[in-house]
């Protein structure tokens, strides 16, 4: 049997380095959303502040306390969120989080194959059914945000 | 202490099936048996065979096969009651897990015998387990709740504890005999001395304790013991509860049903006797046969060997990874067991329980059901490994190999 003890698949160069430093990992001074996020089985935390622009999202920072995942997750969503309004980032979200459960997107919009191919990195915690919470935790938070509610769990 | 004469590490692992296989690729190194042991052939045997020869209801029926397995059900009772050195066999009360064994404590105990006022006492390195049944009985019954610290090395700081019983105000003293995060072994004769003398009862948390150590309730003098069979190398499913036959008598039940009765009216209800008053509902009867093989299994290495068997295993783990740079070892007690939690510079716990999964390697990481201790550690998680009957020196080599790997892998 081939010995699948590889650390680089899962932890792909983007997420150590996502992971190590986050560019958007830090509070914003004026936004106009903000929301918590909390995962109480393993105690990752996160906190995202959007700035919105004429109805899309602008500036984005968070701060997160957690995995290299969640942190690299939290800084790769960042980026590919940004322009984008509140209801196609909630099918970007869709997407990528059933990437996320089941490895690819299977049913996805030609339109968000972009972003999709920016968060792929992320993918590889679909063999972790219990780490699949640290990727997609940081996207409660922004749901939540733009949704106005404060706080959102990973489910 | 006879220093593994009569133990052969690798005999013992032929005994666990599971111990065979392989994950991705590689033969399987479990460092996890703190949160849930591997068990033995004779367990899965003993559960197989009653199921497939001698099954029924137990205490319920007049025929043959009721009785067969009443009488190997109750087996599980005498064993336990040997395990633990108790008086009487009827001192020894079976429950789901040590969950539902210190629930019953805080339901029938705290409600029926604590008086609004009294305070329970906890420890700072308790399992939510011996934590939040205690607040739920200090909210609805106004039971003061109080902690002793711990220092910095991870032991109880015992003239605090002292402390917090002078008043004469603390029915009950409810601690862990061993922490499933540090490790520490509580010196749980002295508790139950200083205890004693303010006039308060003693409950171990021995889940962890038990694994590792012979508990005699007697030369303890404690006044209830309670712990849970699927770390104990049995099945899930089935925990314990011993405390004193006069102290049982006293408490009132805690679950209504059948078993649990002597004669029931719509006007009034009467209690059967001692454990059975606390083991409402059919029991878990194919668990209670399997733990009794557990124990057997146990009894049959003995305590000794095991004991020896991890200490060694515990100190050369401690030694191999106190020489990883980065690594810090969370805990420092004098008295500890096979259980060491650590936290690696510059990677997150579950990075690093991850990939040592990649490695084959299964550790735990996380809040370790502990969180009032890992914010007293002012650790979000940690990584846990802990020991077996059948961990080798080998898998802790393993282990220190694969956390060098990760620490460079994240460097
Ligand atoms: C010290 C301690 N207490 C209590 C428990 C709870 O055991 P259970 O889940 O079997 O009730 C555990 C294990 O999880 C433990 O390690």
């Amino acid at each position: 049997m081939k010995q699948t003890d590889d650390f680089a698949d899962l932890y792909q160069e983007v997420i150590l380095d996502h992971g190590r430093h986050p560019r958007h990992g830090k509070r914003l001074e004026a936004f106009d959303v903000t929301a918590k996020g909390d995962n109480p089985m393993c105690g990752d935390r996160v906190q995202v502040w959007v700035k919105l622009d004429n109805g899309t999202i602008g500036a984005v920072g968070f701060e997160a306390r957690g995995c290299a995942i969640s942190v690299a997750s939290a800084d790769l969503m960042v980026e590919a969120v940004q322009g984008r309004d509140p209801a196609d980032t909630k099918a970007l979200f869709e997407a990528f989080r059933d990437m996320a459960r089941t490895g690819s997107c299977r049913h996805c919009a030609a339109e968000l194959e972009a972003p999709l191919e920016r968060l792929a990195p992320l993918s590889g915690v679909h063999e972790y059914p219990s780490r699949v919470k640290c990727a997609t935790l940081p996207w409660h938070a922004l749901i939540a945000a733009l949704d106005g509610v404060k706080e959102a769990t990973s489910e | 202490m006879s220093i593994t004469t009569s133990f052969d590490v690798n005999r013992i692992r032929q005994d666990f099936p599971i111990l065979s296989q392989t994950i991705r690729g590689r033969p399987m190194v479990f460092l996890d048996s703190a949160a849930s042991a591997q068990k033995p052939r004779a367990v899965i045997d003993a559960m197989v065979g009653a199921m497939e020869t001698q099954y029924a209801n137990v205490h319920r029926g007049l025929h043959w096969m009721s009785e067969r397995t009443t009488e190997a059900y109750e087996a599980c009772r005498d064993a336990v009651a040997t395990l633990m050195n108790a008086r009487d066999r009827s001192e020894i009360v079976f429950t789901n897990n040590i969950t539902g064994s210190i629930n019953l404590m805080a339901h029938s105990y705290g409600r029926g015998i604590l008086k609004p006022g009294q305070a329970v006492v906890i420890s700072g390195m308790e399992h939510h387990s011996n934590i939040v049944p205690w607040q739920l009985l200090r909210d609805s019954h106004a039971i003061e709740l109080r902690v002793v610290p711990i220092t910095n090395y991870g032991e109880l700081d015992m003239e605090a504890f002292e402390d917090l019983l002078r008043d004469g105000k603390v029915g009950l003293v409810s601690i862990t005999h061993m922490s499933n995060v540090l490790g520490t072994v509580t010196p749980a004769e002295r508790i139950v001395r200083v205890a004693h003398k303010y006039g308060a009862k003693v409950m171990f948390d021995g889940a962890q304790a038990i694994v590792h150590r012979k508990v005699d309730v007697q030369a303890l003098d404690c006044d209830f013991y309670a712990w849970t069979g699927h770390k104990l190398y049995g099945p899930t499913g089935i925990g314990v509860l011993w405390g004193r036959k006069e102290l049982l008598e006293q408490m009132p039940p805690f679950m209504g049903g059948g078993d649990m009765i002597s004669s029931v009216t719509y006007e009034k209800s009467t209690w059967a006797q001692v454990p059975h008053k606390f083991e409402a509902g059919t029991p878990a009867i194919l668990e209670g046969i399997g733990l009794k093989a557990a124990i057997d299994y146990v009894q049959g290495i003995g305590y000794d060997a095991l004991a020896a068997h991890e200490a060694a295993l515990t100190e050369h783990a401690l030694a191999r990874l106190s020489t990883i740079k980065g690594l810090t070892i969370i805990g420092q007690a004098q008295d500890r067991g096979g259980v060491i939690s650590f936290a690696m510079d510059g990677a997150h716990a579950h990075d690093v329980a991850t990939l040592l999964d990649r490695q084959g390697i299964a550790v735990r990481a996380g809040h370790h059901c502990a969180e009032p201790l890992m914010q007293r550690l002012n650790l979000d998680s940690t990584a846990r490994a802990s020991f077996g009957v059948y961990t080798t020196h080998e898998e802790v080599d393993a282990l220190a190999t694969g956390l060098e790997r990760v620490r460079s892998f994240f460097k």
